[in-house]
């Protein structure tokens, strides 16, 4: 994934940061909170509901089993259509083949400078734009959240609302200090108001779209029946982008591939209610290869791996391949709204990155190796999940894989072997339950204590003054 | 009369014995037989969930054995409760476990009892706690119980469905956002009213109680099972 992620601290770092940080808590509290309450009101509306949920489920999985088969109806029917496909292994051959294209795509005789972006979450995974920028091309995003993040040379935060970390205060001193670096400048005496901010960003972008000759997209679907790709928006960026340049390139995932037409159905009503709480999505732009006298006159998918093979290999992680992006599960996980996107170290936050983040980076690096552990097992991402991924069945299974793989946890390790020895040897746990008893403490008297993970409980809460005797001696003496 | 299994619970044997006697008391005031194997220890749940399945497996099979042949087991806390009846049989395979249900279970289902009698003149707070509510689902089933205690007033918890942030060892390996979700979860039981909060799970309680005593919040946490054995002969907190 990204360079910009790479020797990012470990989860637990970052997000003691990030609890200290009272303005982010309080963005992510108010912005959290009110997305949540909408999308149970948007999802109660919907009688079978639950039935919805087991299809969207049922269709993910039916699909990832005969991934082989329906990528290559894919392929054929995009190819039929006047598209061209390419297969990239992983993120560098992807940002190759794209830099490529870009460059090759007809300028009308000036070299390709500049490209306007749809907003792509495997874009962001492969960190197309910096690769982008190093061949000497700029990529614009058009969404207004991700473009907040790029005017501020920040990193998103949010699957759906890349710059949930800003308030409106913070977002009008980005316009107004970078706009004019990007493009055309903030309007003179710009206000805090959501219509003037967002009359701001309209400005701006209005001279990209009508500037740009090739647009880059991700796709929420791609239906192997018909070669149709589909991406639901809210803005109307995303509709100039794919409809106004004269080449356009989606990058997609393997797994975002769904049989055919009429399975969209069930995707059209748990994406829009799950992630912003809207019955409908304002825009849905379908489009299948390239059509004469309408559209981009090229048309390039490049289907991306970059790990989703492997994901796919591990019987219980696969699930993670059913995601649809909707982020119901960051607005609802209280780690989330407490450590906020960052500490998460990748394009997915929130409990879809703790478990997708590991599997398609593997778990080598500090944070990768952390992000299991980033959750409290509370289960309130899998009860709001639209294609049901038990989340924290898939966090326990990496925990495993962690702590088989890290020689770190060798000591770990050994303390649950000597836990397990003593509950399954009568004795031993009767001696250390009279240890423990004896000297009426879990722990050694001080208040606060200095190592791992005593001091960890101890530096915030106090830990409970033993009994005089357990139950297993009351039981004994009273009851026998 | 029926007769049941108590499995205490190893954080409650050792930390929290008073629940493990309530839950003796409640039981048999409503007629029920119980008995305590006393070779049982603990069922594997802080292995499993840290990532030791190996580890967790052995206390799994020592569970089975200890509690084979009753016909029912009764868990006091939700967490246990969960973790034996969903992951056990997932760990052992093909086994034929005796029915587990958590203690507010046994008695609004199989009992059918509403009113346990029980007497607590307290304003109270109720906090369903994630593995009891989300995994069990538990329900209304704590609440109906806590509703008919004599002298007891129920109080709503703002923010009630949110995770306390024990989490296992979560609570130690991310300490400042288990803190933060502790400290939340203590200022809405404190805006609540309440004098104690009352949930099924004494390891929450734990986190949520040392995180009120740290600040000198004024809150109390208490085990259901002691709200439910309390009666008006013997109130709780009279004798031990
Ligand atoms: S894991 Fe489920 S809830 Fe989370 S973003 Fe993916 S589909 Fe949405």
């Amino acid at each position: 994934m990204k360079d910009v992620y790479l020797g990012m601290p470990s989860f637990p770092e970052a997000a003691r940061t990030a609890t200290k940080d009272e303005r982010l808590r309080a963005n992510l509290t108010r912005a959290t909170h009110t997305i949540r309450d909408k999308r149970a009101k948007a999802v109660t509306e919907i009688e079978d509901w639950a039935e919805l949920v087991e299809a969207g489920k049922a269709i993910k999985d039916h699909t990832l089993r005969h991934l082989d088969e329906y990528l290559l109806q894919l392929e054929a029917k995009v190819t039929e259509a006047g598209g061209q496909v390419h297969w990239a292994r992983d993120a560098a051959e992807a940002n190759r083949i794209v830099a490529g294209l870009v460059k090759a795509a007809d300028g009308g005789g000036d070299q390709i400078r500049e490209v306007v972006k749809v907003k792509s979450m495997a874009t962001q995974e492969i960190g197309l734009n910096e690769a982008l920028a190093a061949e000497g091309v700029a990529a614009y995003e058009t969404d207004l959240a991700e473009l907040i993040v790029q005017l501020g040379d920040d990193l998103p935060s949010h699957i759906l609302v890349p710059a949930i970390h800003r308030n409106r205060t913070e977002i009008r001193d980005i316009f107004r200090a970078n706009m004019a670096r990007y493009g055309r400048p903030a309007p003179e005496g710009l206000t805090d108001a959501p219509a003037d901010l967002a009359e701001a960003a309209r400005l701006h972008l209005r001279e990209k779209f009508l500037r740009a000759k090739v647009a880059v997209s991700g796709a929420n679907f791609m239906i192997a029946e018909t070669g149709t790709l589909v991406v639901l928006e809210s803005e109307g960026n995303g509709r100039m982008c794919l409809t106004l340049p004269e080449t356009l390139i989606s990058v997609v995932g393997i797994e975002k591939v769904i049989p055919s037409f009429r399975d969209l159905e069930v995707f059209l009503q748990l994406l829009p209610r799950s992630s912003t709480a809207e019955r409908m999505n304002p825009y849905t732009t379908m489009w299948t290869g390239t059509a004469a006298g309408d559209g981009p006159r090229t048309f390039h998918l490049v289907l991306l791996d970059n790990g989703r093979t492997d994901t796919l290999a591990d019987t219980v992680g696969r699930q993670a391949l059913r995601c649809i992006r909707c982020s119901a599960c960051l607005n609802v996980c209280p780690v989330y709204e407490r450590a906020g996107g960052h500490a998460y170290g990748s394009a997915y936050p929130g409990p879809i990155g703790a478990i997708l983040s590991p599997q398609l980076r593997g778990t080598a690096s500090e944070i990768d190796a952390s992000l299991p552990y980033a959750s409290s097992l509370c289960g309130a991402c899998f009860e709001a999940c639209p294609v049901a991924i038990d989340i924290p069945e898939v966090l326990v299974h990496l925990r495993a894989r962690v702590a088989d793989a890290e020689p770190g946890h060798r000591a770990e390790r050994a303390a649950m072997q000597a836990a397990t020895y003593a509950m399954t040897h009568p004795a031993a746990y009767r001696a250390a339950e009279a240890a423990a008893i004896k000297a009426r403490r879990l722990l050694p008297p001080d208040r606060k204590l200095p190592l791992g993970p005593a001091k960890a409980w101890t530096e915030t809460r106090d830990l409970p003054e033993l009994p005089k005797q357990t139950f297993r001696q009351w039981w004994k003496e009273n009851h026998r | 009369m029926p007769k049941i299994a108590l499995f205490v619970t190893c954080v409650n044997d050792v930390a929290f014995p008073s629940t493990g006697i309530a839950a003796v008391r409640v039981l048999e005031r409503l007629g029920v037989e119980v008995d305590f194997p006393e070779a049982q220890t603990c069922c594997g749940q802080m292995q499993y969930n840290t990532g030791y399945p190996a580890e967790a497996k052995p206390l799994a099979e020592k569970f089975a054995g200890d509690f084979r042949g009753y016909d029912a087991v009764v868990v006091p806390s939700g967490s246990c409760g969960a973790f034996v009846r969903d992951v056990h049989p997932r760990l052992l395979g093909a086994d034929d476990p005796p029915p587990v249900y958590e203690l507010t279970e046994y008695l609004v289902d199989v009992l059918g009892a509403q009113d346990v009698g029980a007497y607590f003149p307290h304003r109270v707070a109720y906090h369903p706690t994630c593995h009891s509510s989300r995994l069990l689902k538990l329900g209304d089933r704590p609440t109906r119980l806590l509703r008919r205690v004599a002298g007891l007033e129920l109080v709503e918890l703002p923010g009630a469905q949110e995770c306390c942030g024990f989490g296992g060892t979560f609570s130690v390996k991310n300490p400042d956002v288990s803190a933060a979700m502790g400290a939340d979860k203590v200022a809405h039981a404190v805006e609540s009213g309440a004098e104690y909060l009352i949930a099924a799970d004494n390891s929450c309680l734990m986190h949520i109680g040392g995180t009120a005593r740290r600040s000198e919040a004024p809150i109390k946490t208490l085990h259901l099972a002691e709200v439910l054995a309390s009666t008006a002969d013997s109130p709780y907190g009279a004798s031990a």
